[in-house]
């Protein structure tokens, strides 16, 4: 793709940059947007082959991993058979990386770096500098969290989660872990502060909160949890790493014995104490990963169902809300560690009303079909999808909310079915639909359909396969991050399941390749698209030449209606976008 | 057209210049590690059996006089933004060196006082108090020596900014000042909290 | 906010002002903490509530808080209920605290 990269020197004549600031240190929010999209769908892939060699593990405990198992160390997998300390650590680093290097990458600073200046008529972000920084100190932080694999003793390896008192005397790879989370959270808070300020400043003439198209809304509302809610675990980054460098006890009880030997420390910490910190930061950030896919799926059913959003208002307000709740619900991740009925009660509580506004939403969407001429592009079957998969990651969120059930559930495979169904076929899904979606607009050429559907198809059964048996392994009692669960009847009992699981994720992973060769192959080779709005939307990222040039805009739009007017009647056509003055 | 708009003149409906709306955005989430950091403080505090008193075990003179040049080095440094506001360009970059000395003060009086306690084998790994009370002064510390590093930025090569657009030189003094208040705040709630009480 | 050079001229007056009495209730927070109040709970109350009083000061004064746009409000809001949540729940929930004896 070509953006130009034209900027101006101190009388205004166009300057062109030299290679190394137009497509590296780039201040153009989409180049940093691609350059995040693309960073992330890396980490994205190896954090799922991270998953993959695991679930061999899990299908075949103790047998040696076919072709690829010699290629490892002897530490790691001797004769090609895992030990239980690298099953840790892959299980550790597939949560961190999927989590902090790919979904909330690709959704906040791949898409909501592209899209959202667009969106809003903008030239560029706010703060165009604060936002290349906010990717440079993203990728080192990425590339930490890689090479702590080498570090002495293997990666980190105490769950994505990192309790403590396991994770302070584990090997040096939580110390990586540690500082690559800072970086990461570092680039975060860059990242958030540009998306607010852009969305409060730069809206064009017209253009009033009300008439936000909802992923604007969306990527708005993540900021300020992202804003608010990281620096808590920046804080307990900072105290773990203490306690590992320093020697101080923030998270170490008096009298710990580990493998027989009291721990020489001064003690008096307090691991809850780790938990809270910890959680306050990652109940919203589950948020921060499933807004950006409501807001990516609300795009493109209008435009594919050629309909408004249903209940728009209310939707603003839902996600308002949603944002807020999140804040005070975190400690149900938590109702095991003795917290006193009181206060399970707050949270038990807060945590059913969360799911409120999350059950509006998403019949919002599913209302918004209502009627509508629908056409069924790749993206709007991804879109599609995930209104009813989510909505089964969101309703087997509730049995976990309810202290009670939440007593057999807590830390079993039925926990990890129920947020891999929210964030995988949802969320990732509705990244999925918006690399299809917004194809066009960034290269000029449109994805292959016939290879779109196949990996549509394909992953929709594979996801399935892997995770809905998880729901039944996990009432079965078979734990989380359990190396072999056939080491216990109960879990030898539903082997079977977790076989199929592990099958279907291999399927699934094949099915990507077409993902992978479409993306890449359509980049010279797929449709050229005719106009530059190939989809026939009203949202003002589609207002712009193809690929958009340096400053987006070559005249400043102004907006004369809202962003969903499709079908209106007496309307000329279809579609009304924002930025036409007649309707 | 590429050139952001609001960066220096304010927003009709917000009135305020970009960089103050971010600004106080990022103060906002430093609210939140703080926050943290004071929230994890008692928690450990009223968890323990015994906890020193702060009084008994720090150097609260030294404290004070860290306090008093805190406080002069906000006054200095909003000082400095009045007189750059009117268009007193001397007087402004006397003001700011000046915080950056009262804040390289602050830094000397930290290093004597964590040297004394490294000198008698104190650290962290003591115990939680030490463990706290390096930690939080600690952070706060590097947060200091980030604001040293905007001023003298801003009063050495981002000066020219001044020549060519004065009032957005205005602008990004007041911001760097509104953060070197908050650094201020921060202490005026640590040094009771860890030393007093 | 746009000043006129004699509103800004006043302001610093005012900060002069501001600073004293901020030197003022340093001296005061430090002479207070040798009083005994009785309970622990007094004793942290008032050395809370002086140095609220000056933080109030830098706020309001140095920071321009007093006479500042609502959307700052409505951030600094947000951002004190959140505090305030994080600050008291891990208290509320542990089994040392008063809440749970």
């Amino acid at each position: 793709m070509s953006v130009a990269h034209e900027t101006h020197d101190d009388h205004g004549h166009h300057v062109e940059l030299p290679f190394w600031r137009k497509y590296v240190f780039s201040t153009d929010h989409k180049v940093i947007g691609i350059q995040y999209a693309v960073t992330a769908l890396f980490f994205l892939l190896f954090g799922f082959t991270l998953m993959m060699m695991m679930r061999w593990q899990l299908a075949y405990p103790g047998q040696p991993m076919p072709l690829i198992g010699t290629f490892f160390s002897e530490a790691n997998m001797p004769g090609g058979i895992m030990v239980p300390e690298f099953y840790n650590q892959l299980g550790a680093m597939h949560g961190t990386i999927m989590v902090f290097l790919g979904v909330v990458p690709l959704a906040v600073g791949g898409f909501g770096n592209y899209v959202l200046p667009l969106q809003v008529g903008a030239p560029d972000m706010s703060f165009p500098k604060l936002n290349m920084a906010s990717y440079w100190v993203f990728l080192p932080g990425g590339l930490i969290m890689l090479a702590s694999f080498y570090a002495e003793g293997g990666a980190a390896q105490s769950g994505w989660t990192s309790y403590s008192p396991l994770s302070n005397t584990a090997p040096a790879g939580q110390t990586w872990w540690l500082i690559g989370m800072i970086f990461l959270i570092t680039s975060s808070l860059l990242g958030s502060v540009n998306f607010i300020v852009t969305t409060i400043q730069l809206r064009v003439e017209g253009l009033s909160f009300f008439r936000l198209p909802f992923f604007t809304w969306a990527q708005f509302v993540t900021a300020f949890l992202l804003l608010l809610a990281f620096p808590p675990l920046e804080a307990a980054g900072v105290m773990q790493l203490m306690d590992r460098v320093a020697g101080s006890s923030f998270f170490l009880p008096s009298g710990l014995v580990i493998s027989g030997q009291l721990l020489d420390v001064a003690g008096g910490g307090n691991p809850l104490l780790w938990q809270h910190l910890f959680w306050f930061l990652a109940h919203p950030e589950v948020y921060v990963l499933i807004l950006p896919a409501l807001g990516i799926v609300s795009e493109i059913i209008t435009v594919n169902s050629r309909r408004p959003l249903w209940g728009y208002r209310t939707l603003v307000y839902s996600i308002i809300s949603l944002g807020f709740l999140s804040f005070i619900v975190w400690a149900h991740h938590m109702f095991m560690t003795g917290m006193g009925t009181a206060m399970s009660n707050f949270f038990q509580t807060t945590t059913m009303i969360i799911s409120i506004p999350s059950v509006i939403i998403l019949t919002a969407l599913a209302l918004s079909l209502n009627g509508g001429s629908i056409r069924f592009p790749t993206s709007m079957l991804f879109a599609l999808a995930f209104i009813p998969m989510f909505a089964i990651g969101g309703l087997t969120g509730l049995p976990l909310g309810l202290t009670a059930a939440d007593l057999h559930l807590h830390d079993t495979y039925y926990v990890i079915a129920h947020f891999h169904y929210v964030v995988a076929p949802g969320t990732v899904f509705a990244l999925l639909a918006g690399v299809y979606h917004w194809y066009p607009k960034v290269t000029g050429r449109k994805m292959n359909e016939a290879l779109g559907k196949l990996h549509f198809w394909i992953s929709l059964i594979g996801i399935n396969v892997v995770f809905m048996p998880m729901f039944f392994v996990g009432m079965a009692g078979v734990s989380r991050r359990l190396y072999d669960q056939t080491q216990y009847a109960y879990g030898a009992q539903v082997q079977g399941l977790t076989a199929m699981s592990s099958w279907g994720a291999w399927f699934l992973g094949a099915a990507q390749i077409f993902f992978i060769i479409n993306f890449f192959w359509s980049r010279k080779n797929g449709e050229k698209v005719e106009s530059d709005n190939p989809w026939n939307a009203t949202t003002l990222e589609w207002a712009t030449p193809t690929p958009p040039p340096h400053g987006n805009f070559p005249e400043v739009p102004k907006v004369y209606r809202g962003p969903y007017e499709y079908s209106v009647p007496g309307a000329k056509s279809d579609f009304s976008p924002q930025h036409v003055e007649e309707g | 057209m590429d050139e952001i708009p609001y960066t220096v003149k304010p927003h009709p409906l917000s009135g305020l210049y970009s960089g103050k709306l971010g600004i106080w955005l990022f103060l906002a989430s430093e609210v939140m590690l703080f926050g943290a950091l004071f929230s994890s403080y008692i928690l450990l505090r009223v968890g323990s059996d015994s906890w020193p008193v702060g009084s008994e075990l720090l150097n609260i003179p030294l404290a004070m006089l860290n306090t008093f040049i805190l406080i002069i080095s906000s006054v200095t440094v909003v000082l400095g933004w009045a007189s750059l506001k009117l268009g007193e360009h001397g007087k402004a970059k006397m003001y700011l060196w000046v915080t950056v000395l009262l804040a390289f003060g602050f830094l000397i009086v930290k290093g004597f006082e964590y040297g004394a306690k490294f000198s008698h084998h104190i650290s962290p790994a003591t115990n939680n108090f030490y463990a706290t009370y390096f930690t939080m002064t600690g952070l706060h510390g590097l947060h200091i020596v980030g604001g040293i590093a905007v001023f003298v930025y801003l009063l050495t090569s981002g000066s020219k900014l001044l020549e060519e657009n004065p009032e957005h030189y205005t602008n990004r003094i007041e911001c760097a000042g509104l953060y070197w208040h908050f650094v201020d705040l921060v202490w005026i709630f640590l040094f009771p909290a860890l030393y007093l009480l | 906010m746009a000043e006129t050079a004699e509103e800004i001229r006043e302001h610093s007056k005012v900060y002069i002002k501001i600073l004293i009495a901020l030197l003022a209730l340093t001296l005061l927070t430090v002479a207070v903490s040798y009083q005994d109040f009785g309970s622990v709970y007094a004793s942290v109350f008032v050395g809370l509530l002086i140095a609220t009083i000056k933080g109030s000061l830098v706020a309001c004064y140095f920071m321009h808080l007093i006479d500042e746009q609502k959307i700052i409000y409505w951030v600094l809001g947000i951002a004190v209920f959140f505090f305030t949540v994080l600050m008291a729940v891990p208290y509320l929930t542990d089994s040392n605290s008063v809440f749970n004896r």
